[in-house]
């Protein structure tokens, strides 16, 4: 079998580590599909034809998954045997959840009255924290001892690409309606 | 960093003799087939007259089937039977057709997908399709004077697993060695890209005759990588002749119209389309079966007015795909239109405004999706020469997921995962001793199960009786390089399981393609049996000729052994090849697939670690 117990840093000859060479994960990814994708494989016989397949779709979850700030936080987690998002626990930062609150308020008053200027500047302050807290969360998930308080800024993390994308698709709303001009 | 150059892994250490390879865009208003020659240029191949397009009109007339030119004539005299725009109708219920009155067809519901009343009898449209695919199966056969190898299809980048199985299915129908359905954005990209040979982010706008796609495509050292793609399965030119149309009507005064009158009128309002990407009125002037004479000027400025929400309509895809892919409109280095709908000056400047650059248009916007599959073709039949080293990264249009408590949809494959992907998902019981669980499969962006698509419904049964919560049931999504679903589903604890190719709810039943495949046989007059020990011998030769190059390059992965039991494999195949009997023959394939499956596993990896030997050797574990 392909070496599936390979993780997926190594899988790209990566090290594990949350801080990530964005073009080096590209190139690898790169090479690899050039190896292992289906259609490299179309004149095979079958069983090398399924391995491809497999292998190709190994490739690609392990590359969307380093590609994505929250989910390599999580990963990494995951490989030190923390669960990020364990649902016996989803506490989240009282501060932190007030001022997201006031966000999503803010956000539907802007998408009600349309203005569309309010909710981009919005996604721009969304994503500027978002921005800050993935290095904060780098700098403790690659701490020589890392802390303990990584587990609810990934969870942060998460819950501020969300409301991102939900701001993202109002300004999509505001700017597509109506059909009749 | 420079990468170390790595030999293909199916390349053949002989020269094998070239495969005869086509590329088909099965379009909506045209089709076209296409290949690439041994000089290594892609060609449209034209008929006897030298026309490249075949409408994509059949016609069940009384003498037999007509397709392209032919079955135009009988539009307006023959309107029942003569059968346009099939493609809108591929993979849909009766129910799905918000513009089924638009057609003069008699449509009757069929399980799974809708059927149209001909002279011929009961069609669905991937029987009318096949008719299409048959036809441009046999011009290129005529040409290459012989027998097709390998074929790729195209379909819209938006079409969900319903309408690629239909397509898929209208292949096989026609008998074509089908290797891959290409996406039709991707296609026109890698015609594009390899022809100009540019890099960068792209976005390909392709508005055919009844479907819209947008894909935004990065270009990088020969791979073509989707970001996303978006579109309208149910949007396209057509559309705009609806609209002149309903104009006419309106300007006119025409009382209700027969068939036949209105597929004169719609036939009129194309060409004023047409004529109208040059000028600035169209006449149209026609004499009605009641003795009606109409005699009208439609202005291009009334024509702007009139398709202008259909042209914004393209636009809110095109927002989406740009979110998914995180872009902006000025973050792209070109946009490429594509299909003959693109060719109106509405598109253009739409485009143009919304991109804030002019379009590319610097290729025929209805050749290059033919051209691309066949470049693809080409190159899964292996005859890409040493520098056409190149890839498609393509995506799933739409989300896959499964039916929770509550109608509720839990997305497994998120729209826009790169191909192939396979996800799974852990989902337990909802009652104390409950023994089966009921998987729904769906498809589509919206929440609610009555909002997606139904693609096929499956039990797991055998489960232990367990207390509420306690089994844990891991289903599996696999979608291919095609774009199509397989799922299964396994119980953890005790390992039953049970798994589907999804096609049930709205693809053909396999026995319902077996006997239509036998019926078509049978009219051609044609020996099944025959040419089921021809297909078992092409894949015979195939498969013996693979292992023998992989085992030339890569044999000391094996031991003795090893080695030993795969010629042996080899061997009985050879033997099985000689005798006439096709059972025997694809039981000594099976064999030998089955042999070589641990040496396939140690190739691949091999593969693997060699494509990462030219990067940072030192951080490999």
């Amino acid at each position: 079998m392909l070496d599936f117990t390979r993780n997926h840093f190594e899988l790209f000859g990566l090290p594990v580590r949350y801080a990530l060479d964005e073009s080096a994960l590209d190139d690898a990814y790169r090479a690899l599909q050039r190896t292992v994708h289906p259609d490299r494989h179309a004149g095979s016989d079958d069983a090398a034809k399924r391995m491809a397949l497999q292998a190709a779709a190994r490739v690609n979850e392990a590359h969307r998954t380093l590609a994505d700030p929250v989910d390599r936080a999580r990963y990494l987690l995951s490989l030190r045997g923390v669960d990020a998002f364990d649902e016996t626990d989803t506490a989240l930062d009282v501060d932190f959840l007030e001022r997201q609150l006031d966000r999503r308020e803010r956000a539907a008053e802007a998408a009600e009255a349309g203005d569309t200027g309010a909710l981009e500047a919005l996604l721009d302050e969304v994503r500027r924290e978002s921005a800050s807290a993935q290095t904060a969360l780098g700098s403790m998930l690659d701490a020589p001892t890392p802390s303990s308080e990584s587990r609810g800024r990934v969870r942060e993390l998460r819950f501020l690409d969300k409301l991102a994308g939900d701001v993202d698709e109002m300004i999509d709303g505001a700017t597509s309606s109506p059909a009749w001009r | 960093m420079a990468l170390m150059q790595i030999a293909e892994p199916d390349e053949l250490p002989q020269k094998r003799p070239r495969r005869r390879a086509i590329g088909v865009d099965l379009g909506t208003t045209n089709s076209l087939v296409a290949t690439v020659r041994e000089d290594g240029i892609a060609v449209v191949l034209s008929d006897d007259e030298g026309r490249p397009l075949v409408p994509s009109i059949v016609h069940y007339g009384p003498e037999g089937v007509e397709v392209g030119y032919d079955a135009a004539r009988s539009q307006t005299s023959d309107p029942h039977n003569t059968l346009v725009s099939v493609k809108r109708f591929m993979g849909r219920g009766l129910a799905d057709l918000s513009d089924a009155r638009r057609f003069p067809y008699r449509f009757v519901e069929a399980p799974g997908m809708v059927r149209v009343v001909t002279r011929a009898g009961e069609k669905s449209p991937v029987e009318i399709s096949a008719d299409i695919l048959r036809a441009l199966r046999a011009r290129a056969e005529s040409q290459f004077g012989g027998p097709i190898d390998a074929a790729v299809v195209t379909v819209p980048a938006y079409f969900d697993d319903a309408q690629r199985q239909a397509t898929k299915d209208a292949a096989k129908l026609a008998g074509l060695p089908l290797l891959r359905l290409l996406n039709e954005p991707t296609a026109a990209a890698v015609a594009y890209g390899l022809d100009h040979g540019v890099e960068g982010v792209y976005a390909v706008y392709d508005l055919g005759g009844g479907t819209f796609d947008i894909s935004i495509l990065k270009l990088t050292r020969g791979i073509f990588e989707v970001l996303a793609t978006n579109g309208d399965s149910a949007l396209g030119g057509d559309d705009f002749d609806h609209r002149v149309f309903c104009w006419i009507l309106e300007a006119a005064k025409v009382p209700p119209v027969s068939a036949e009158d209105a597929r004169r009128l719609l036939l009129l309002s194309r060409d004023a389309k047409e004529m109208l990407t040059g000028h600035e009125s169209a006449p149209i002037v026609a004499t009605l079966s009641t003795g009606q004479r109409i005699e009208l000027s439609l202005t291009a400025s009334t024509f702007t007015e009139i398709t202008r929400n259909i042209v914004d309509k393209t636009l809110a895809p095109v927002r989406r795909a740009l979110r998914d892919a995180g872009l902006k409109p000025a973050d792209l280095d070109g946009v490429v239109l594509v299909g003959g709908a693109t060719r109106m000056r509405e598109i253009r400047r739409a485009v143009a405004a919304f991109f804030g650059q002019a379009p590319l248009t610097n290729l025929d916007p209805d050749e290059v999706v033919a051209l691309g599959a066949a470049m693809q073709a080409n190159a899964l039949a292996g005859n890409r020469g040493k520098d056409e080293d190149w890839l498609l990264l393509d995506v799933i249009p739409l989300s896959l997921g499964l039916e929770t408590i509550g109608g509720l949809v839990e997305k497994i494959v998120p729209r826009n995962a790169t191909l192939p992907v396979t996800r799974s998902q852990s989902f337990t019981t909802w009652r104390d001793g409950q023994t089966a669980m009921a998987i729904h499969v769906l498809q589509g962006e919206r929440e609610r199960v009555d909002d997606c698509r139904s693609l096929g419904r499956f039990e797991l049964r055998g489960i232990p009786p367990m207390v509420a919560g306690a089994a844990r049931i891991l289903v599996t999504f696999q979608v291919d390089a095609d774009g199509l679903l397989s799922v299964s589903a396994r119980e953890e604890t005790t390992g039953v399981e049970a798994s589907i190719t999804v096609k049930p709810s709205y693809g053909l039943g396999d026995d319902e393609i077996a006997r239509l495949l036998r019926e078509s046989f049978e009219h051609a007059a044609d020996d099944m049996s025959v040419r089921v020990l021809g297909e078992a011998r092409v894949d015979a030769d195939h498969v013996a000729m693979a292992t023998e190059s992989a085992l030339a390059a890569d044999a000391d992965l094996l031991s003795q052994d090893e080695r030993a039991a795969i010629e042996a494999a080899v061997a009985r195949l050879r033997s099985a090849r000689a005798r006439d009997d096709a059972s025997s023959l694809r039981a000594a394939v099976d064999a030998l697939n089955r042999a070589t499956e641990v040496f396939a596993a140690r190739r691949m990896d091999r593969g693997v670690r060699q494509a990462l030997a030219g990067r940072a050797i030192d951080s490999l574990a």
